[in-house]
């Protein structure tokens, strides 16, 4: 069938409405928040419920033309943009439902569109806690939190989305459905495929429902935040903190440069002069989180903290985390194009890879402010330049090369949250070997023999 | 195509603005619109990447992008949620206003714009005309929110449930001042409209106690259909001894020509106001109106580029002297409670009551709803509720009351459907709260609410802050 064919059938399928085809909605279907190009789709389409989105997997299967699926289009290694051969888009913006919260056996069970803090305000409703929070939960999606193994502020503590994804369900590259995992604590049948699909990019299969793990909410949580002179005092206290096994919910770390433009920003009253603030939360319970509170002030003022605030009201808690969470903002507003990295190192490396940062700035001439999640090793250099100032670009993206090949002679790896996407996809062989892409490679061969799962991601 | 290359040029010019956008997507939380339809050409980052589009030449005709771009409530809820600071409102006016050039005017809008809102006279004149006349077409509701609806299915009235236009508009009438009678609750209440006089309207009294003058915007939606709420705020500026000054023969401040890419009519209509409120002197310009506070506030000064003789220094002084009128009462004056001092706590469980003289029968259970172009244009949205604790009722919160109402000015004629929908969620969401009534800054999100109230059959009042304000006063006066 043609391209044209499969889309008069897309239009059986789910109504003239749910497909979209004119030239001005492709366009807005062509990027995602990752820089890079845009690509332009064929069609796009909106399922309504599961039933429609298997059609439309067989669909595509039989006419071996490829899907992107689409949820915000958050993604930052642009695992969101279409194939560049004639494909579709499949939107999950209409697969939103929450399916069951199961207060019992503290799970819940979703469809892929649902939005990660639509999710997490639920399940809270109900004294539960579904811990991931990537920066974007206020749009992102849990298909996609899924399907790029999404991190957030909490990785630390409560790991990332891998570690609460029970079981999957998903329409294979044939259109046929397959279960994995299920709603029980411990499931030991057949392979996981569930921890195959996570983090798999849309590329193994199409998620039509998702079971997450819940946790009791904390009782109590403890949030301060210690100004240093000089960023290698707070990334020294980084990794004294989690030597002296103590596990903070949050441990975020901002740079001079995050400081003074968060509070150029909004005004907050941080302190411009500091080399970096460290924000930590402890949370559990109470008799605990005041231990570990205490703790880990003596040690931020062991390893150099000029001043430590602890919270002791909601409204100081909030003005802690306010200025973590406008970080990205107030850079943003710093120049036009923003290119946010999430290399990641053993936690116990990040003096060094901050210093190695530090050095990158100044070898290619560039601006990198860098905030981000130190507890886990997951820092965010954020390289602030113009894009359509070419001769800066270039020097943007030899320091980017340089970024990943300084964390992973840190026994790191390129992205900690991210994913591979179609950014990472040619320099993932210096981090795991040819072999590993040739695995790959074949699996995806095997599973998906006409290529037609968002092909170009991960594996080239 | 040749065209086509000029207008991609004529899109350069917002180049450096587009460019901001770094398509994050956090758009998506907030707009009203993508919460219906999930549609990205729908939400702001969409747009945008459609604008950058055109000025590419990526497209052989503008029309469907001028058809997306014109989907939108430009509510500002995007702008005021955007982590890079992109100015979405006003590149999207910009947009609409080069996109107009290039495509022209349909000449219905010519005629509406050009013709009848940018000559003030003509458009009186015109919707007074209408007024007597809608009772023919119209019948009224009998609800709390005083609607009308079409007699017959009509296309031109839809389902609407609509506020019928007073037969007695704000500027024509002789608002009463302490010398010309009594202030009574009943001549000011909904349904009767203020009695009128031969005389000219102009008030012009000097600053009393407060030792401030203010000049007073009306505004359409005011002037024709809710002149009582002019009353109240000359009720209220006189019990706090602020000087007022109303010139005769205002207009629109041009937000519906903007809306529609009429730079030509909006320009006509600056100058004229320009030239009108220089007459004379005052500290303050207030309006009633969310959505001609931040016309006249940021609209004006931001896109105004004609060469009148010192126009753009006049609007930027102009800019700088508008206020909303809660801001302008809980910030300029001293209210009358003493129980209105607002903590941020004290929203949800807020049990302020007037203890002034124990009229407990007046306390009613009022929620607010706040006005985009209100809290999200301007920052404003403590001050009504200060107002409204000050008027001794009782404050509600209800879930999502700073989301949209759908209104959206011309977006609710072309695309009544969504503009209902959205509607519908606001309409809910008042009615969770049990409250008797709902306030709010905005006469069009005003219209709007009623009209969703209405279909639903809902006991609920519709009303602005200053209206409970000046019943308060009245009250007090009568004790």
């Amino acid at each position: 069938m043609t391209t044209q064919g499969v889309i008069g059938e897309l239009k059986k399928i789910v109504g003239a409405d749910n497909v979209l085809t004119q030239k001005e909605d492709m366009v807005t279907y062509s990027y995602d928040a990752a820089v890079l190009d845009p690509v332009v789709p064929s069609a796009a389409v909106m399922p309504e419920n599961s039933e429609q989105l298997g059609q439309i997997v067989k669909l595509c299967s039989d006419n071996k033309l490829p899907i992107t699926v689409r949820g915000a289009g958050t993604n930052l290694s642009g695992g969101t943009i279409p194939s560049s051969r004639a494909s579709i888009v499949l939107l999950t913006g209409k697969l939103n439902k929450i399916l069951e919260i199961n207060e019992a056996d503290m799970y819940a069970v979703v469809q892929p569109g649902v939005v990660t803090a639509t999710l997490a305000a639920a399940v809270e409703k109900k004294g539960l806690f579904y811990p991931p929070d990537p920066g974007s939960q206020a749009v992102s999606t849990i298909g996609g939190n899924v399907a790029e193994n999404a991190g957030g502020l909490r990785g630390l503590k409560y790991g990332v989305t891998k570690d609460y994804v029970m079981g999957v369900s998903f329409f294979d590259s044939m259109g046929e459905h397959v279960k994995s995992g299920s709603r029980t604590v411990k499931c030991a049948t057949g392979y996981n495929l569930t921890g195959l699909m996570v983090g798999s990019e849309g590329t193994l299969g199409v998620l039509d429902e998702i079971i997450l793990k819940l946790i009791p909410l904390p009782k109590a949580r403890k949030s301060m935040v210690a100004v240093y002179k000089t960023i290698e005092q707070a990334s020294e206290t980084v990794a004294a903190i989690i030597s002296s096994r103590i596990v903070p919910a949050t441990l975020e770390l901002l740079d001079n440069f995050t400081i003074r433009a968060v509070e150029a920003y909004s005004h907050a009253g941080l302190p411009i002069d500091a080399g970096a603030l460290l924000l930590i939360e402890v949370d559990g319970h109470p008799a605990q989180v005041a231990e570990d509170g205490l703790k880990v002030e003596e040690l931020c003022k062991t390893f150099g903290a000029v001043d430590v605030k602890v919270a002791t009201n909601d409204s100081e808690r909030d003005k802690i985390w306010a200025a973590r969470r406008s970080a990205l903002s107030a850079l943003a507003k710093l120049k036009p194009t923003l290119v946010l990295e999430d290399a990641t190192v053993p936690r116990s490396k990040i003096p060094a890879m901050v210093k190695a940062l530090q050095e990158i700035a100044v070898k290619y001439k560039i601006e990198i402010g860098t905030f981000g999640h130190a507890g886990d090793g997951n820092l965010h250099p954020t390289i602030l330049t113009d894009k359509r100032n070419k001769e800066e670009w270039h020097r943007v993206e030899l320091a980017i090369e340089e970024i990943f090949d300084r964390a992973l002679a840190l026994g790191g790896t390129l992205s900690g949250e991210h994913g591979t996407g179609l950014a990472k996809a040619p320099f993932l062989a210096k981090e795991t070997g040819l072999s590993s892409i040739i695995f790959s490679r074949r699996l995806r061969k095997a599973l998906d023999p006409h290529g037609i799962l968002n092909p170009g991601k991960i594996t080239g | 195509m040749v065209k086509m290359k000029e207008l991609a040029n004529r899109l350069k010019e917002l180049e450096d603005q587009l460019v901001i956008c770094i398509k994050c997507g956090m758009c998506q939380s907030v707009c009203p619109l993508f919460d219906r339809t999930r549609r990205e050409a729908d939400v702001a980052r969409g747009k945008l990447a459609l604008l950058d589009g055109l000025g590419k030449n990526l497209f052989t005709n503008p029309d469907g992008v001028n058809e997306r771009l014109n989907r939108c409530l430009l509510c500002g809820s995007c702008a005021a949620n955007c982590p890079s600071g992109v100015n979405v409102v006003e590149i999207f006016i910009k947009a609409r206003a080069i996109l107009a050039e290039f495509k022209g005017l349909s000449p219905a809008k010519k005629l509406i714009f050009q013709k009848m809102l940018s000559n003030p006279e003509t458009f009186d004149k015109l919707t007074e005309w209408a007024g007597k006349f809608q009772n023919i077409f119209t019948k009224k509701d009998k609800n709390a929110q005083g609607t009308s609806c079409a007699r017959v299915v009509s296309p031109l009235f839809g389902d609407r449930h609509f506020l019928p236009m007073s037969d007695k508009p704000f500027h024509s009438s002789k608002p009463y001042t302490k010398n010309s009678s009594n202030i009574s609750e009943e001549s000011t209440s909904k349904t009767t409209s203020i009695p009128s006089f031969t005389t000219s309207s102009i008030i012009n009294t000097n600053a009393g106690k407060s030792g401030l003058k203010v000049a007073f915007f009306t505004g359409c939606i005011i002037d024709k259909i809710f002149p009582h709420i002019g009353q109240d705020v000359i009720d209220v500026f006189e019990f706090h001894g602020v000087g007022l000054y109303i010139p005769t023969g205002q207009g629109c401040c041009g937000i519906p020509a903007l809306a529609s890419g009429d730079m030509k009519s909006f320009e006509k209509l600056v100058e004229y106001h320009i030239k009108l409120f220089n007459e004379e002197k005052f500290d303050y310009l207030v309006t009633a109106c969310a959505t001609c506070t931040s016309t006249i506030k940021k609209l004006w000064s931001s896109i105004y580029k004609g060469n009148a003789s010192r126009t753009r220094e006049k609007i930027k002084e102009l800019s700088h002297k508008t206020l909303d009128i809660n801001q302008f009462l809980v910030n300029k004056v001293r209210l009358l409670s003493n129980d209105a001092s607002f903590e941020d706590n004290a929203i949800v469980k807020n049990n302020a009551v007037f203890k002034d003289n124990g009229k407990s029968k007046s306390i009613e259970t009022v929620t607010y709803h706040d006005p985009c172009h209100l809290k999200k244009s301007l920052g404003v949205f403590k001050e009504p509720r200060i107002l409204i604790k000050a008027s001794g009722n009782k404050l509600v919160e209800m879930e999502g009351c700073d989301k949209c109402c759908g209104m959206g000015g011309s977006f609710n004629l072309y695309h009544y459907d969504i503009s209902s929908e959205i509607g519908q969620i606001k309409s809910k969401n008042i009615a969770d709260t049990n409250c008797s009534t709902v306030a709010t800054g905005c006469p069009a999100c005003m219209v709007q609410i009623s009209d969703m109230l209405a279909k639903n059959n809902l006991d609920i009042k519709v009303c602005h802050p200053i209206e409970l304000y000046a019943k308060t006063l009245r009250n007090k006066q009568l004790s």
